[in-house]
């Protein structure tokens, strides 16, 4: 059983936001709203600072409070990789999901349902990568499946340190960013 | 080894005309005619058409996705050399272009007064008799001189063509005396040879990379930051020299937080201790340097000490980046930045990062300065040029001597100014907003006042179209040919712009409306070509190619051509002693220093901050702010505060606030951004924002222009550059 995860190196990202506009053009996300993001943070005073600028977006986790929280089974794990999503015709727009999620990372769409980032779950069946990974021109985004103790993304965990987003809440996120 | 390499043209003097009488404006006016919208023939299913990206003038090579007949998305061609398959946020946010609801979409004839933003639509034969009518009568009164092109990217080709038919040598690009000028004359005094763009650097294979006042990774050329990406990875050692604390800043090994305008100082420091400490390559500069010793004797003065009270860098930290330079040498790059124009002494700054450079021993190297190549393709075989009676006006008596090659915008905004050395009566701008890439707006909107004629071409109501006689909207990237790209590069190529789906409105391509132009300048011989797949098939059969395999590929490589140098050759030097000119007769001879020398630049008066500008990775210039796709991720900039600064003073982030420069001009308000980020003695903020054009309404007055508050700028006296980061700053609070 896949589990479907990204790493991401916070080395080599420069916080261009091409993950951001590919995912609006590839997903057509309405004007004003977006699925991925980016989040710099900045520690220390000057001139000694650590910044460190991460491309931030649904952490399809694996014990995902929104799926818990969704009255109606509209957020849901798909069958493949585990990744999360929400079924359109079955979301009633309640928010409970987006009340739930502790990386803010839903919000209404327009047209009543509640949307995110899908890992690009339309390009992933095909095999390809999904559109935020494919465009970055520093190369710092890899997807890949958790699970494979080959895949590129687990060399990557066992060779850098990382970390993940607030891993205290307990939501086993499949994100992990490389320091 | 057959590498062509860019060399600088001398321009030859020619004699001056006589002053001829001024005419009077006639304008005419019509009714506004309504636009029918043009319909897509959908075509079911996904088509993939290549082209290369003109957000900004890297010319990456893309691919364009139609979904059912509409603009999908685009993406890097992999084929490309410089895109490798992967264009940076504007690039993919490229097709909002071909959406934006601000496009011009018929030709405009002014009404009101100039500046008034009054016009009404008439049609292309309309509007371009108008032009004609006015450029006959400037050129039987004036002479063929007294007209200017102002233009930038690839998408001049065909106005450039069409001016030097008319007969005027003065075709310009803000590009040079505002940007990466002092930067290709500091090189090519130093080497004989310019950088070019895209940038001879092999980052990609330095061990070592410094960053002087270049912020990549915020400035996303992109090539040059999939580079740095790929060395960040590698490992190599960073060093970075900046007032702000950039996303470069955030990567490097040793971050400098420099005081603005002393990079000579620290500069100089660093060659000291590199010659002192001998660290540098002893065998290429015996080889290829002239002058070394009058540049040692010169250079023996300026000690990290001295420098300190300058840049208030710490000596210590001055003499452990030298020595890690040195250590990575030749794989040691110290990046010769690209906008460069800051403060009036940048062809010398530019110089003394070439002697840096030198003194790694890095020309031809891996990991240094590579020699590009590129795709020879013929031009098209048009009947030769008339020859200008008068030369250029732009540096009347070569008061900028090293001003060679290009033309200074802003030496032509002067002529037109004050009539010398010759009139100049029309302007014809294309894909340049002038009131923002020119410094002071004021001298710029007088000197249209100047004129009897300023057309403009453009895709958006800019502020300078609001300025305009007439203006010609032309067709997107995305809907248009262009002429072939063939840059000098690590790889050879050439890549094909083409048209993937039909402009929305009446919108027409540059070839186009410069061959209409030219057909009612009676300059019908200059355009032989049906239109410009004619064109392109003439110029690629020339070279064995054809217009059919390249529409299909987007992509044409040129046989394989070595870019370092083999181990005993000996690189080229075009200067006049052919080798590295560490102490330089040339400026010597015009009166400059023949080494670099720092002077202290002007100090903030009490309660000021310096203002500097920069690039954000989401925009260019002051053309993309309007684009649905990139003013979701910045609608407005901001501006960088020092927090201790912004503490004392009462601001706090995301508050409004107003900027007042020395000469009490006020910008619209921006958000201030307070943030450890920066030095105190300076503010930061994006160039291209608070536009003042009401016809351009989704950018109108969103943010702050730096330009705006450029009203004063310091001219290098070497080539004429306007240094731009001379201006100083006090915050006021929004009311």
């Amino acid at each position: 059983m896949a589990r479907f995860g990204m790493v991401i190196d916070t080395a080599k990202c420069v916080g261009c936001q091409d993950c951001v506009v590919a995912c609006k053009t590839e997903n057509n996300v309405p004007e004003g709203f977006c699925r991925d993001w980016i989040k710099t943070e900045v520690t220390g005073t000057f001139p000694t600072l650590h910044m460190e600028i991460r491309s931030e977006r649904c952490n399809h986790c694996s014990d995902a409070p929104c799926v818990s929280a969704c009255p109606t089974g509209a957020s849901h794990y798909h069958d493949v990789g585990g990744i999360v999503l929400v079924d359109h015709e079955e979301c009633i727009g309640c928010k409970a999901c987006i009340a739930s999620c502790p990386y803010d990372a839903r919000f209404v769409h327009p047209e009543g349902y509640v949307d995110k980032c899908t890992f690009c779950v339309h390009r992933v069946e095909k095999g390809m990568d999904p559109a935020c990974v494919s465009v970055c021109p520093t190369h710092c985004m890899h997807f890949g499946d958790l699970d494979d103790p080959d895949s590129e993304v687990n060399k990557l965990l066992n060779s850098r340190k990382h970390h993940a987003l607030l891993p205290e809440a307990g939501t086993k996120p499949n994100i992990f960013y490389l320091t | 080894m057959a590498i062509s390499r860019r060399r600088f043209l001398k321009i030859t003097g020619a004699t001056f005309g006589a002053v001829a009488a001024t005419s009077a404006i006639n304008p005419v006016i019509k009714g506004a005619k309504k636009i029918e919208e043009k319909t897509v023939k959908p075509v079911k299913g996904i088509v993939k058409i290549p082209t290369y990206c003109d957000i900004c003038f890297w010319k990456c090579g893309a691919v364009a996705y139609l979904k059912d007949g509409k603009l999908w998305k685009i993406e890097g061609n992999p084929e490309d050399p410089l895109s490798k398959g992967r264009l940076c946020p504007r690039g993919t946010g490229g097709i909002g272009a071909h959406y934006d609801e601000n496009r011009l979409k018929a030709p405009l004839l002014r009404k009101g007064s100039r500046g008034k933003e009054e016009f009404v639509q008439v049609t292309w034969d309309e509007a371009l008799d108008f032009i004609a009518r006015k450029m006959k009568k400037i050129k039987s009164d004036y002479g063929p001189e007294s007209m200017v092109l102002f233009s930038h990217g690839v998408g001049g080709t065909f106005f450039k063509h069409l001016m030097k038919a008319y007969g005027t040598p003065n075709l310009t690009a803000p590009s040079f005396a505002q940007c990466r000028g002092p930067r290709e004359i500091g090189f090519d005094l130093t080497y004989g040879d310019a950088i070019g763009s895209p940038e001879r650097t092999d980052l990609k294979n330095a061990e070592c990379i410094v960053l002087i006042g270049s912020h990549i990774g915020e400035n996303m050329h992109n090539t040059q930051v999939q580079e740095f990406s790929a060395a960040v990875e590698k490992g190599a050692s960073i060093i970075v020299v900046d007032p702000r604390f950039s996303v470069a800043a955030s990567k490097a090994k040793y971050y400098l937080p420099i005081k603005p305008g002393t990079d000579i100082a620290l500069l100089l420091a660093w060659m000291n201790v590199i010659v002192n400490e001998k660290l540098y390559d002893e065998e290429f500069i015996n080889k290829y340097a002239f002058g070394f010793e009058q540049f040692k004797y010169e250079i023996s003065k300026y000690t990290p000490e001295w420098a300190y009270i300058e840049t208030t860098i710490e000596p210590e930290l001055i003499r452990k980046t030298a020595r890690e330079m040195a250590r990575y040498k030749p794989a040691t790059i110290v990046h010769p930045g690209r906008h460069t124009t800051w403060y009036g002494n940048d062809t010398q700054r530019s110089r003394a990062i070439a002697l840096l450079n030198a003194l790694m021993g890095n020309w031809g190297k891996k990991g240094g300065f590579y020699l590009p190549y590129k795709y020879e393709i013929p031009k098209y075989p048009y009947p030769p040029y008339p020859k200008p009676a008068r030369e250029a006006a732009d540096n009347p008596n070569h008061k900028y001597p090293f001003a060679e090659g290009e033309k200074l915008s802003t030496g032509l905004r002067e002529a037109t100014l004050t009539e010398k050395p010759y009139p100049i009566k029309g302007w014809f701008v294309y894909g340049t907003n002038l009131t923002q890439s020119l410094p002071n707006r004021k001298e710029t909107i007088e000197a249209i006042q100047k004129l009897d004629l300023i057309v403009v071409v453009d895709v958006v109501p800019s502020e300078i179209a609001g300025w305009a006689d007439v203006v010609l909207p032309e067709s997107v990237y995305l809907e248009r040919y262009d002429d072939l790209n063939t840059p000098l590069f690590r790889e050879g190529f050439v890549s094909l712009r083409q048209p993937v789906v039909d402009s929305p409105h009446d919108q027409k391509p540059n070839w186009w409306i410069a061959k209409k132009l030219g057909e009612k300048l009676g300059l019908q011989k200059y355009f032989p070509w049906k239109n410009i797949e004619e064109y392109l098939d003439t110029r690629l059969k020339l070279a064995g190619l054809s217009l059919k395999e390249l529409k299909k590929k987007g992509v044409i490589k040129a046989p394989e051509e070595p870019v370092y140098l083999d181990k005993n050759e000996d690189p080229e030097f075009y200067t006049p002693t052919g080798k590295i000119e560490f102490y330089s007769l040339q400026l010597k001879e015009k009166g400059f220093d023949p080494v670099p020398k720092y002077t202290r630049p002007e100090e903030p008066p009490a309660g000021y901050f310096r203002l500097l500008y920069g690039r954000a990775p989401v925009h260019t210039f002051s053309k993309t702010q309007s684009n649905k796709l990139l003013s979701d991720l910045m609608q407005e900039n901001e501006l960088w505060i020092n927090a201790d600064v912004a503490r004392r003073m009462g601001i706090k982030n995301g508050e409004y606030v107003r900027l007042k420069n020395q000469d009490g001009i006020v910008s619209n308000k921006v958000k201030a951004k307070v943030t450890e980020r920066i030095r105190t003695d300076c503010v930061f903020m994006v160039h291209g924002f608070g536009q003042q054009s009401k016809m351009y309404r989704k950018t109108f007055e969103k943010g702050a222009s730096d330009s705006q508050l450029i009203t004063r700028y310091k001219v290098d006296p070497i080539m004429g550059g306007t240094g731009m980061n001379v201006n100083f700053v006090t915050i006021e609070w929004e009311v």
